[in-house]
């Protein structure tokens, strides 16, 4: 095997500037793969993080998933019913303290109650349909990043007055309100209530900025006319990617539809998949290309060194041997390639994250960059792989070669 | 001194052992549209301790049945036997590790690898075998260089010799898993008159000394006739093999 090296590693070392092309183009194309992995991860994680921390983990509500089975199904095992209206139940989660208790005794986090309804806000001439969720302000820092993302004041500025209101800060922007102004509440069952702006938040994600609002449980009961009403509960995990096991576990415990954040956003996830086949395709064209140089160099190599295969041939090296030789000067040039295109891939990385960008749909002032080992592993195991492949079929070739024609044509 | 006679006659000397590199009925074909015969239906049989040198006119097959000897090429028909034993079946496998152990070849030109030293180039078929330790193999190609003259040169590149010095490298590098037969293709053809003499001295001191058997294509029919058999070759057939009996015992 020393000799295979020595010999290999010789050939490529005789030839700085081709095997430095070679390598360059390896280098380039992992640089720039893991450039753009980070990049299209870090965004992606962003996104993720944000749509995580802003909403529920899981969100247990108060629907089910299949209406209840009714009385002439199990009494006459009835095989259809016509013109049925379903039972009108009252809303909300029963005996949601118990419900509570139950799944804070197994659930790896915190669980939170929550009355969610719908009303409008009125103020200053314009009429906006609102998400009204009433919270326990001492509750909502286990369960959610809203307190971090409060502007201007606290949860506990709920306290503050009657009827106080935090609405997210483009609501806000929307209908002028600042804080002390009276809004009016108005459900479509006929609720009416006047609220004092108390506070904004700011979650990052346009759509629940410009229509959600927050108030107190007692104050969401009363806009939902029902007293004790607890019609969501909100579970928050250690681990945000177990949701959905959690989630059916939870709903088979309950009966109560429960949705993990990965099903209510699920039409997103499917377009990161997308994206992500999107990634790795430009990235595997990106080391594609690189390896088209690795195979040009150790084509090179081989007809250059013809003739030194013929005599190493002819002194006794097997064909096996001839063609690890080659296959080895590949595996060099991905190996080296992949090395350097780390570094350089790192070095575009903290380039790429040093440009500062003023973009209204993004809050920070930096691109989203991941740094991951998997993404450097990944670019690596790509260009050696592709440099062996590319590199094998010359080394085939030039192992295959008839040292009695070489020799004859050198003399 | 010398006497013509018919192929194969030369060997009833010897007819009772078993040759070292034998030809039974070996025909090669180049294939193409014109099918070229390089040696035609050659029988012959070289014994140990033999000198032997192989001449004819260009073309004539010389170097093409001494690659067929050396199993660098396969004959169309017929087959080499390497100490009794036939070739034709072997995988290239089989054939790369019986050139590395039975065969040593010199070319005409000398084939050093330009990037290798020359203690490296002579290390290379003891490395490619891998019988020897490290240290064993550098002491080894260091004797054998020192015994060829060249023990000053050993770390010197071949672009860094003369002809003469790099054809003896060749040599040292033939030699280098002593192997029994030494084929050499044209060693003087590409060397001045002086450098010729020393390397055709060194390849008969190899059969007077070391008991090797060298056959040796040679276009010179004087060198030829100063070795101990002389096998003439003309249109792919042998024409005459003769025996000599002057090098081995070191006459002129």
């Amino acid at each position: 095997m020393n000799l295979i090296l020595d010999i290999a590693w010789t050939h490529v070392r005789a030839r700085v500037r081709q095997t430095g092309f070679a390598v360059a183009g390896v280098a380039t194309g992992v640089g720039f793969s893991i450039m753009m992995a980070a990049l299209m991860q870090g965004s992606q994680d962003d996104f993720t993080t944000r749509l995580v921390n802003t909403l529920a983990h899981i969100t247990v509500s108060d629907e089910r998933r299949t209406p209840p089975p009714q009385p002439a199904d199990t009494r006459f095992a009835a095989a259809e019913i016509h013109g049925l209206t379903p039972e009108a139940r009252r809303r909300g989660i029963k005996n949601p303290l118990a419900t509570m208790a139950a799944l804070e005794a197994w659930v790896p986090g915190a669980v939170g109650p929550s009355v969610k309804t719908q009303a409008i806000i009125r103020y200053a001439n314009h009429d906006i349909a609102t998400n009204v969720i009433g919270i326990d302000p001492r509750r909502e820092a286990r369960i959610s990043d809203l307190p971090k993302q409060m502007r201007g004041a606290t949860l506990n500025a709920l306290y503050r007055a009657t009827n106080a209101i935090i609405i997210g800060d483009r609501l806000s922007e929307k209908i002028g309100a600042r804080v002390g102004a009276n809004i009016t509440l108005q459900t479509s069952t006929g609720a009416h209530i006047g609220a004092q702006v108390v506070g904004f938040f700011h979650t990052g994600v346009r759509q629940i900025d410009e229509s959600t609002a927050y108030v107190l449980t007692k104050t969401g009961q009363i806009l939902s006319q029902q007293t004790g009403l607890i019609n969501e509960l909100r579970v928050r995990l250690k681990d945000p990617m177990n949701s959905r096991a959690i989630a059916a576990r939870i709903e088979n415990d309950t009966g109560y539809k429960s949705v993990s954040w990965q099903e209510a956003n699920e039409d997103l996830i499917s377009t990161f998949i997308i994206r992500n086949i999107i990634m790795y395709t430009v990235v595997g064209a990106i080391l594609l290309v690189a390896s088209f140089g690795t195979y040009n160099i150790i084509s090179t190599i081989t007809h250059e060194k013809a003739r030194d295969i013929a005599i190493m041939k002819s002194l006794g090296l097997s064909e096996y041997t001839v063609r690890t030789i080659f296959v080895i000067e590949a595996l060099i040039i991905g190996l080296v390639g992949a090395f350097v295109g780390f570094v350089l891939g790192y070095l575009l990385c903290i380039a790429l994250g040093s440009v500062e960008i003023k973009n209204p749909f993004i809050d920070s002032d930096h691109l989203p960059l991941a740094y991951t080992y998997t993404h450097y592993l990944l670019a690596g195991m790509v260009a050696l792989v592709s440099s062996v492949a590319a590199g094998y079929q010359p080394a085939r070739k030039a192992a295959r070669m008839h040292p009695v024609e070489i020799i004859r044509g050198a003399t | 001194m010398s006497t013509i006679v018919e192929p194969q006659a030369g060997q009833a000397t010897v007819a009772n052992a078993t040759p070292l590199i034998a030809a039974r009925k070996v025909t090669r074909i180049l294939p193409g549209i014109v099918p070229t015969t390089l040696v035609h239906d050659i029988d012959l049989a070289i014994f140990d301790n033999e000198f032997v040198a192989i001449t004819g006119p260009s073309g004539s097959g010389k170097s093409s049945l001494l690659y067929l000897l050396g199993l660098l090429d396969l004959p169309t028909t017929g087959e080499v036997l390497i100490r009794g034993r036939a070739t034709v079946h072997m995988d290239e496998e089989e054939r790369a590790l019986t050139r590395l152990t039975q065969l040593g070849f010199v070319f005409q030109f000398h084939f050093l690898l330009p990037e290798f030293t020359v203690l490296d180039n002579v290390m290379l078929p003891m490395r490619a075998l891998a019988r020897l330790s490290r240290g064993a193999m550098r002491s080894r190609a260091a004797g054998l260089l020192g015994s060829l003259g060249l023990g000053d040169h050993m770390s010197k590149r071949p672009d860094q010799l003369s002809g003469g010095q790099r054809q003896r490298v060749a040599v040292a590098r033939a030699l280098a898993n002593e192997p029994p037969i030494i084929l050499a293709d044209e060693p003087t053809g590409s060397l001045d008159s002086k450098s010729s003499e020393q390397v055709f001295e060194l390849l008969r001191d190899l059969v007077k000394m070391q008991g090797k058997t060298v056959v040796a294509v040679t276009h010179d029919l004087a060198l030829a006739a100063r070795m101990d058999r002389h096998i003439d070759l003309l249109d792919g057939r042998i024409i005459a093999d003769e025996q000599h009996h002057l090098a081995t015992t070191g006459a002129r």
